[in-house]
C-alpha cells in the first residue's frame, strides 16, 4: 500500500524487485512466474490505478470524456498486451482456480467464460481479444444495471490482503504525497485485483449512462 | 535546443493580482481583443473582468499604458439541469472578441453549456427632464404636471455596462472546450467533446451541426475533439484537433456535415519512444492558426508544433516544452496532470510562440532563431518593472546556482491560459487566481 512520507529507492525499468517472491498466496505458481518481473508488476499497477480512475469517473454524472477516453484507452492497451503475452489468461485462470466463496465465483465467471468454455473442450485458451472482454463486460453489466443493482460500491476482500506490492511501490516512490488524492481511496479500501474493478465496467457503464442521456435529450430538445 | 540566457528583455510592466484566493477567483481564460486596447479574463467564479489600456501619456512617455479595470460583470451563474439531476458549473471556459465594428464591444464567453454575446458600452450621460417621471424616476402625479419639458442629456461620470445580448443554450450535451469567432463576422462555432455547431451570432434558437462524431454505440468511443478554430481569413475552413493527436482541417463548401476532412495532419508514433502514455501525451490540448493563417500550432503535453497547411504527414517544427516530464509521466498520471489542458499562442508577427508549464513557468520559441527561453511568472520576482530573469530546469547531475531541480517543481502551480497582444510584445499570463502582464523592456 502507498504510505505518505516514505521515500523509496526508484529502481530503473527491468532490474528486479527486491522480494520477487511476494505474491499474493492465491495465485499458482504459474502466474507468480509471469508477475514477477518489475516490468509486469508496473504494468499491473498501472492497470490497477487506471481501472481505479475509471471508477472514480463513473461515480461523477458527467466525468471529463477526454480524460475518460484516454485512461479507457490506456486500459484497453494493457489488455491487449496482456492477451498477446498470455498474463490475461493466466490471471484469469489463476483466479478460477483459486479457493472462492461461490458469489465470487459469479462475480467472475465474465471474466472466464471463455477460457473455461476452452478448457471444458479440452483445448489450450485462446486468447481473449479485447472487444471480446469488452462485450462479455457489457453483457454483464446491462443484466446487472436491469435488475436495478448498483455494481458499484460493492468491493470486498477476495483474498487474503496480499503483503504490500514491490513493484507498485517502485513505480510510485517518485510520487509526491502531498497531492496522493488517490490515497484515501486506496487506503480506504481493501487491496484490489482488477478483477473486482471489471466486473463493475468502469467506463462502460458511466459512458452507457451518458449514452442514454444524450439519448433522451435530443428527443426531448426535438421534441 | 540551448536554452538561451538573454534572449528577451521582459519588463514587469504591471501586476495585477487578487489577494484573496478562493477556488472562484481561479482564472480560467484570458484574451486580448483584437486591437489590443482590452483584454478580458474569465474565472471558476462565472465572472468576466475587462481590462483597458491606458491612454499613452506624453508627459511620461517613457510610460507606456498600463492595463486597468474597466468592466467586471458575471457571465454565468452556476445553474442545475433537471434533467440529469447535475450542477452546471459557472466557470467561463472560453473567452472570444469579436471585431469592434462600432463604440460597443461585444464578446462571447462560454461555460460548459451556453455560450453568452455580452456587450459592453461605455455611457457619459444622461437624459434629464423627463415630463411624466421625476429625477429618481417615481411617477409624477398628472395634476402636478402643467407645463411641457424637453428632456436634455447631461454629462456625468463614466459608466461601463455590461448587457447580455444573446444567449445560445441548448445545443450541447458534452461539455464546451473552446468557441472560434468567424472572418465572416456574422457565424461562430462551439465545440464539445464529440460535436461542433455552427451558429449565426443573430440566431439563438438554432445551430447547425457540422461536426459528429459521436459513434452510435458510447463503447466504442475511443477519441474526443479538443479543440477547434477557423481559419482566420477563410471563412469556410476550420480546423479541429483530438485526443489522438491528429488535427483535421474541414471545409464547410464541401457538405453541410463535415463529417469528411480535406486534409488530415498527424506525425507518425516513433516507437523508440513508445509507452503506456503515448497516446495520453499526444493528445492536443490547443489548436490555433497563424494571424496569417499558413501555419497551425498545436500543443501537447510535452511538445508545441507548428504544422504547415501544406504538409500534412509532419509538423514543421517541433519544439520541447518540459521534456524533462518524460522520466515522471507515471506520477503525473497518477496525479491527473498529464490530463492538463496547456493552451497555446502566437506572436503579433507569428515569429515567436509561447506556452505555459508548471511552477509557474511559461515558454517562449523564436521561430526563426530557434532560441527559447524559460520565465517565470511569480509575486516574489516581479516587481514592478522589474526584468524578468530566465530560469532553467536541471535534469539529473550536478544542480547550478539559479537553477531549480525536476524534483522540486511545483505542479499545482500552472499557467495554462496565456494570450500575446496582436500586435506589440505585450503578454498576459494566468497563473493560478493571478494575472501577469509583461511587455518588452522600454528603453
Amino acid at each position: 500500500m502507498f504510505l505518505k512520507g516514505i521515500k523509496r529507492k526508484f529502481s530503473e525499468p527491468g532490474e528486479e524487485p527486491v522480494s520477487s517472491g511476494e505474491q499474493a498466496p492465491a495465485t499458482s505458481p504459474a502466474a507468480s512466474r509471469t508477475l514477477s518481473s518489475s516490468y509486469s508488476l508496473q504494468r499491473q499497477s498501472l492497470l490497477d490505478m487506471s481501472l481505479i480512475k475509471l471508477q472514480l469517473c463513473h461515480m461523477l454524472v458527467e466525468p471529463n470524456l477526454c480524460r475518460s477516453v484516454l485512461i479507457a484507452n490506456t486500459v484497453r492497451q494493457i489488455q491487449e498486451e496482456m492477451t498477446q503475452d498470455g498474463t490475461w489468461q493466466m490471471m484469469t485462470q489463476a483466479l478460477a482456480a483459486a479457493q472462492c466463496p461461490a458469489d465470487r465465483l459469479v462475480a467472475t465467471e465474465v471474466l472466464c467464460r471463455q477460457t473455461d468454455a476452452a478448457t471444458q473442450a479440452g483445448q489450450s485458451p485462446k486468447p481473449m481479444s479485447s472487444a471480446s472482454y469488452l462485450e462479455a463486460d457489457e453483457d454483464h453489466l446491462s443484466a446487472d444495471s436491469r435488475t436495478g443493482e448498483k455494481v458499484f460500491g460493492t468491493f470486498e476482500i477476495k483474498h487474503p490482503v496480499p503483503p504490500p506490492d514491490p513493484g507498485l511501490e517502485e513505480l510510485f516512490s517518485d510520487v509526491d504525497p502531498s497531492y496522493y488524492d488517490l490515497d484515501t481511496v486506496l487506503t480506504g479500501t481493501p487491496k484490489m485485483g482488477p478483477y473486482d474493478l471489471l466486473e463493475s465496467g468502469g467506463l462502460q457503464s458511466c459512458l452507457m449512462d451518458l449514452n442514454e442521456l444524450d439519448h433522451i435529450i435530443e428527443i426531448l430538445v426535438k421534441s | 535546443m540551448e536554452e538561451e540566457s538573454d534572449t528577451r528583455k521582459i519588463n514587469n510592466s504591471f501586476l495585477r493580482d487578487h489577494n484573496y484566493a478562493t477556488e472562484a477567483d481561479i482564472i480560467s481564460t484570458v484574451e486580448f481583443n483584437s486591437t489590443g486596447e482590452l483584454l478580458a479574463t474569465g474565472d471558476k467564479g462565472g465572472r468576466v473582468v475587462v481590462f483597458q489600456r491606458e491612454q499613452e501619456s506624453k508627459t511620461q512617455p517613457h510610460r507606456r499604458g498600463e492595463y486597468n479595470v474597466y468592466s467586471t460583470f458575471q457571465s454565468h451563474e452556476p445553474e442545475f439541469d433537471y434533467l440529469k439531476s447535475l450542477e452546471i458549473e459557472e466557470k467561463i471556459n472560453k473567452i472570444k472578441w469579436l471585431p469592434q465594428q462600432n463604440a460597443a464591444y461585444f464578446l462571447l464567453s462560454t461555460n460548459d453549456k451556453t455560450v453568452k454575446l455580452w456587450k459592453i458600452s461605455e455611457r457619459d450621460k444622461r437624459p434629464e427632464g423627463y415630463n411624466l417621471k421625476d429625477e429618481d424616476g417615481r411617477i409624477r402625479d398628472p395634476s402636478t404636471i402643467t407645463s411641457l419639458r424637453v428632456p436634455v442629456l447631461q454629462p456625468m461620470d463614466l459608466m461601463v455596462e455590461a448587457t447580455a445580448r444573446r444567449v445560445f443554450s441548448n445545443a450541447h450535451t458534452y461539455h464546451i472546450n473552446s468557441i472560434s469567432v468567424n472572418s465572416d463576422l456574422q457565424t461562430y462555432i462551439s465545440t464539445d467533446d464529440l460535436r461542433v455547431n455552427l451558429w449565426n451570432l443573430e440566431i439563438t434558437d438554432r445551430s447547425f451541426n457540422i461536426v459528429d462524431i459521436k459513434p452510435a454505440n458510447m463503447e466504442e468511443l475511443t477519441e474526443v475533439i479538443t479543440s477547434a478554430e477557423f481559419h482566420p481569413q477563410h471563412c469556410h475552413t476550420f480546423a479541429y484537433s483530438s485526443s489522438k493527436g491528429s488535427i483535421r482541417l474541414c471545409d464547410m463548401r464541401q457538405a453541410a456535415l463535415c463529417d469528411r476532412h480535406s486534409k488530415y495532419f498527424e506525425e507518425p508514433e516513433d516507437p523508440s519512444t513508445r509507452s503506456f502514455f503515448s497516446e495520453i501525451i499526444s493528445s492536443i490540448s490547443d489548436v490555433k492558426f497563424s494571424h496569417n493563417g499558413r501555419y497551425l500550432m498545436t500543443r501537447d503535453y510535452l511538445t508545441v508544433k507548428v504544422w504547415d497547411l501544406q504538409m500534412e504527414n509532419k509538423p514543421l517544427e517541433t519544439y520541447q516544452v518540459h521534456d524533462y516530464l518524460r522520466g515522471k509521466l507515471c506520477s503525473l498520471y497518477e496525479n491527473d496532470c498529464i490530463f492538463d489542458k496547456f493552451e497555446c499562442v502566437w506572436n503579433g508577427s507569428d515569429s515567436v510562440i509561447m506556452t505555459g508549464s508548471y511552477n509557474n513557468f511559461f515558454r517562449m520559441f523564436d521561430r526563426n532563431t530557434k532560441r527559447d527561453v524559460t520565465l517565470e511568472a511569480s509575486r516574489e520576482n516581479s516587481k514592478p518593472r522589474a526584468i524578468l530573469k530566465p530560469r532553467k530546469v536541471c535534469v539529473g547531475g550536478k544542480r547550478r546556482k539559479d537553477e531549480i531541480s525536476v524534483d522540486s517543481l511545483d505542479f499545482s502551480k500552472k499557467i495554462l491560459h496565456t494570450t500575446w497582444h496582436p500586435q506589440e510584445n505585450i503578454i498576459a499570463v494566468a497563473a493560478t487566481n493571478n494575472l501577469y502582464i509583461f511587455q518588452d523592456k522600454v528603453n
